[in-house]
């Protein structure tokens, strides 16, 4: 065997801390090594022209490659080799640079290191067998969770690109939390109004399937070939013959229950259409205060509707369909306030958050658009804006910014100042966070335009006096403590992963972070793609966005898919788990341990059990290869002879053993 | 019987006699012994800790091995003051360096560990509110109370690890399970100008004010107490700042313990209500007389 071996300069990044011309001196002794060279952008054009042209030149049969990461540049590199004319898994790559130059100073070290890393490198080449990949179907239809701004975008896109789209809504209405919204920064143009055609047109489109008040109950298979199952959860209501008229809502005697549309500001019927925008337009029951659910008698609803579309006895009912790729818009909860005692835990019914606030603004709202307390249904004269409650907290384990609030603030400042000329706000702020277009501009047209008063520090706590609440609060600017006596305080909530959402990425093997939020693929190349190919973000699911933000990243997600979908075939990747079936017992260990469902066992031609890989499931995760008592599977590209021969390179046994073989 | 290592603080010995006396009484009605620290001293709070530390910690450091000596693990105190010093020393104790230098200053270096708690602590976790309700044999069925904690009971949190440090209800839960009718006071953790009460008049008076307008502004009949500093300010000062503020608060201070005395049936004369400046005849006259039991 000839191998090659390339060591990579990047710049100041690798060479800075390792004598790369050693490494690469040291390296031409290896065994098998042909020739050895240091490079100065091992990836650069002119860096992979160096591999084709040595590859060629010396009829090499192998490349190491000692430079950054795997995840960055082993498909670049395993391109090159292949254009070189040799199969692209005779490419090994060795970590010198997040495995030693950043992490160490110590050149002559590192320089050790980085020979040892490559070292262990070219004992794994020497190993290793060509793998050719599979071709197999794509499905061209794409499953989209979430049926928020993002979401739908998401699903408009796909659609008009051509693609079917399956959109799953866990709400009785897409819309997500901008239909909540009353106006929208920094344009003050209605909500509603620019989402609510959206909305109609997923309605209304012959490519989308539309499943609300439904959820993901599991995930199987690949990239091109998933299976999802749909649980449709039960309505109580045939929503074939449902015409959404409404009638059954002004009968239902129960409506006591809080309204979670209007954010438990109002009550709402037990069957309800959450809003007049709603798509679909449907009516559903809530099982939970529904008179006839809970005690057996009452079926108001059913005697008054004109199209007999009640039905007490209907069931969940689970929709399996195949797709090819899968977006995830799930968005964003808001932060539970009550974690905060010094601001009344919920004991002071003027203290709302923000989102209800926009409730009391939206003129569909329980008050009409007509700000009033909801303590007395005063129209308040003051009213407090506390930014960061929830964000930028670490005592309440939330040290992050959630982006939007300095700017929905301003925003609820400016429409309160409409809605009552003689009011006057305060927004304590810790600083103000307007990057977007025009969104600085905004922020100080509800200072200088609106009379909003900024004051930065955060406020210490609130309390009754009467029929007004005590703000006692800091400003740092002047140095002095300050009490606002306020008729409404309005707490400016930050965002946190939306609920259930970990639950969600472990069917979808997606890795939330530590607070629960979506992990992209790489910060700022992938930033709408996962770990999981054929698995794709869009929105706040991944972090908190304002609405520009999710809007774009709907369509940079289907664009994503469109352009995955627009193949009629993918390759399988050929690292996977194979079995030795001489040496398989039929145990079965390994289709317990799989976490894929990828073994099944099957019957040899004698009637033996034996364990069988379903190539295009497997993930090649290994685990059934260290499960395996009787070393029958191993896995490609990771044999135990390969891992071994680099445990062996690292430290070498005393006496030598050829596993060559 | 649940059994506690009592440490009384100085104040107990002087001007809150009556906190003192009262809380002994309520400990043996409600079947929690008290068992004194022998030769108790300071624990260096107010004084000492200002200057230094580890002074400071000796002091307490002192008391913590008495009481450790007793073979108790959990030393009572009615005072948040030296509650929190107690604790600190505790805390602080746990640091190896620290403790050496501190064990260098004491004739016995104290080695054993015990747990500070204030009574309110143990009669809550220990006593528990049910079993307190269960003995009340009068309650104060008519009276509006607003219990106050005071800044230090319960922070910093995570040194005091009891309660809610901002919405703290052990309080609450003890006069409510005494039949009074508890008000909820949003002030109940707000400084009363304590350290200021030599230097600033004017600070004490504006911040004891404070709380006496909240409490005015409730209709409550009288205010509840855990701490000989609050007390003080809110009923000795009361006086001075009607002066000051040009007021005319004239609400009872009583401590949570003569409150739960009376309830559980203690003779008048441990609870010492006779000390307090201001006049309780007319809050205790809204309690109204058991109804017959038939």
């Amino acid at each position: 065997m000839r191998i090659g071996v390339f060591i990579c300069h990047c710049g100041s990044n690798i060479a800075g801390t390792v004598d790369v011309a050693a490494v690469a001196r040291a390296a031409a002794k290896f065994p098998d090594v042909a020739y050895a060279t240091d490079t100065m952008y091992a990836c650069s054009e002119p860096g992979q022209e160096g591999i084709v042209q040595a590859v060629q030149e010396l009829q090499l049969d192998g490349v190491v490659v000692a430079s950054c990461t795997p995840r960055m540049h082993e498909p670049t590199f395993r391109r090159t080799v292949e254009r070189a004319g040799i199969n692209r898994y005779f490419f090994e790559m060795a970590n010198i640079r997040e495995h030693v130059s950043w992490i160490g100073k110590n050149t002559e070290r590192n320089t050790a290191k980085a020979i040892e890393l490559v070292r262990m490198a070219v004992e794994k080449l020497r190993r290793n067998r060509p793998l050719i990949p599979k071709r197999f179907d794509v499905v061209k239809r794409v499953l989209i969770i979430g049926g928020g701004v993002a979401g739908i975008q998401a699903a408009l896109d796909c659609a008009d690109g051509g693609q079917e789209v399956v959109l799953v809504e866990r709400e009785q209405s897409i819309g997500g939390k901008m239909a909540k919204l009353d106006k929208t920064f920094p344009t003050i143009d209605c909500s509603s109004c620019v989402l609510g055609p959206k909305m109609v047109d997923v309605g209304q489109h012959p490519k989308i399937t539309l499943h609300t008040l439904a959820e993901i109950e599991s995930v199987s298979g690949y990239v091109g070939n998933f299976q999802v199952t749909i649980r449709k959860k039960a309505r109580f209501v045939d929503w074939s013959k449902c015409t959404g008229c409404g009638l059954c809502m002004e009968k239902c005697p129960s409506r006591k229950a809080p309204d979670p549309f209007n954010e438990g500001l109002c009550t709402a019927p037990s069957i309800n259409i959450p809003f007049p925008q709603a798509i679909p337009k449907k009516a559903a029951i809530n099982p939970d205060t529904c008179i006839m659910k809970q005690k057996g008698k009452c079926g108001l609803c059913a005697k008054i509707c004109p199209v007999k579309c009640i039905d007490f006895d209907q069931q969940d009912e689970l929709v399996t369909v195949d797709v090819g790729a899968i977006v995830v818009a799930t968005g964003y909860d808001l932060f539970d306030w009550h974690k905060y005692p010094q601001y009344g835990q919920g004991r002071y019914p003027d203290v709302i958050t923000s989102l209800q606030y926009e409730r009391l603004l939206s003129a569909s709202g329980p008050t009409g658009g007509h700000i009033k307390r909801p303590s007395d249904g005063k129209e308040p004269k003051t009213v407090v804006f506390i930014q960061c409650v929830g964000s930028r907290d670490r005592s309440v384990d939330r040290p992050y910014c959630s982006g939007f609030c300095c700017m929905y603030t301003a925003k609820q400042a400016i429409l309160t100042k409409d809605h009552i000329p003689d009011s006057q706000s305060y927004v304590f702020y810790m600083d103000i966070r307007s990057p977007g277009k025009g969104y600085d501009e905004f922020t100080r047209r509800a200072m200088e335009e609106y009379g909003a008063q900024y004051v930065r520090g955060r406020v210490s706590m609130i309390y009754p006096k009467g029929d007004q609440l005590v703000v006692r609060g800091a400003d740092t600017l002047a140095g002095t403590q300050v009490e606002v006596a306020a008729d409404l305080v309005v707490l400016a909530v930050g965002a946190e992963a939306a609920r259930g959402a970990v639950a969600l990425g472990e069917k979808l093997r997606v890795v939330p972070d530590q607070y629960g939020f979506f992990v992209e693929s790489h910060p700022k190349l992938k930033p709408v793609e996962t770990n999981t190919a054929g698995v794709f973000l869009a929105g706040a699911c991944q972090g908190p966005k304002d609405i520009p933000a999710s809007v774009g990243q709907g369509s940079a997600a289907a664009a994503k898919v469109l352009a995955l979908l627009s193949k009629d075939q993918l390759e399988s990747d050929p690292q996977v788990s194979r079995v030795t079936p001489a040496r398989c017992v039929g145990c079965g260990k390994c289709v317990q341990t799989c976490p894929f469902g990828a073994i099944k066992l099957v019957e040899d031609r004698f009637g033996n059990p034996k364990a069988e890989v379903v190539e295009t499931v497997c993930q090649g995760c290994g685990i059934c290869t260290v499960t395996c008592p009787q070393g029958a599977i191993q896995l490609e590209h990771f044999t135990d002879n390969q891992i071994l021969a680099e445990v062996n390179a690292l430290c070498p046994p005393r006496i030598r053993v050829n596993y060559a073989s | 019987m649940s059994k506690v290592a009592y440490y009384p603080g100085c104040s107990g010995q002087g001007t809150s006699l009556e906190y003192d006396r009262s809380t002994r009484a309520v400990c043996a009605a409600v079947g929690l012994e008290l068992v004194d620290v022998p030769d108790w001293s300071c624990c260096g709070s107010s004084p000492a800790h200002t200057v230094n530390h580890v002074l400071s910690a000796a002091l307490s450091a002192r008391n913590l091995d008495l009481a450790h000596s007793l073979g108790l693990d959990v030393v009572a105190t009615p005072c948040p003051s030296c509650l929190t010093n107690l604790r600190n020393a505790a805390l602080e104790m746990e640091d190896e360096a620290f403790r050496d230098t501190v064990n260098a200053l004491l004739d016995r270096p104290c080695a054993g560990r015990v747990d500070p708690q204030s009574v309110l602590q143990v009669l809550v976790e220990q006593v528990g509110v049910d079993e307190v309700a269960r003995r009340v044999t009068r309650p104060l069925t008519g009276l509006r109370v607003a219990c106050y904690y005071g800044c230090i009971m319960n922070r910093p949190p995570e040194r005091m690890r009891f309660d809610d440090h901002e919405n703290p209800m052990a309080m609450d839960r003890l006069m409510e399970a005494a039949g009074a009718e508890v008000a909820p006071f949003p002030l109940k953790v707000e400084c009363c100008g304590a350290s200021f009460g030599v230097p600033r008049g004017d600070i004490v008076a504006r911040l004891s004010g404070k709380l006496l307008d909240a409490a005015r502004g409730l209709g409550v009949d009288a205010v509840v107490t855990a701490c000989p500093l609050c007390q003080m300010n809110l009923d000795l000062r009361q006086s001075q700042i009607n002066a000051a503020l040009r007021e005319h608060f004239r609400i009872p201070v009583f401590y949570y313990t003569q409150l739960l005395g009376l309830a559980l049936d203690v003779p008048r004369s441990e609870l010492g209500l006779d000390r307090l400046c201001v006049d309780p005849r007319l809050a205790l006259g809204k309690i109204k007389a058991p109804a017959p039991v038939r």
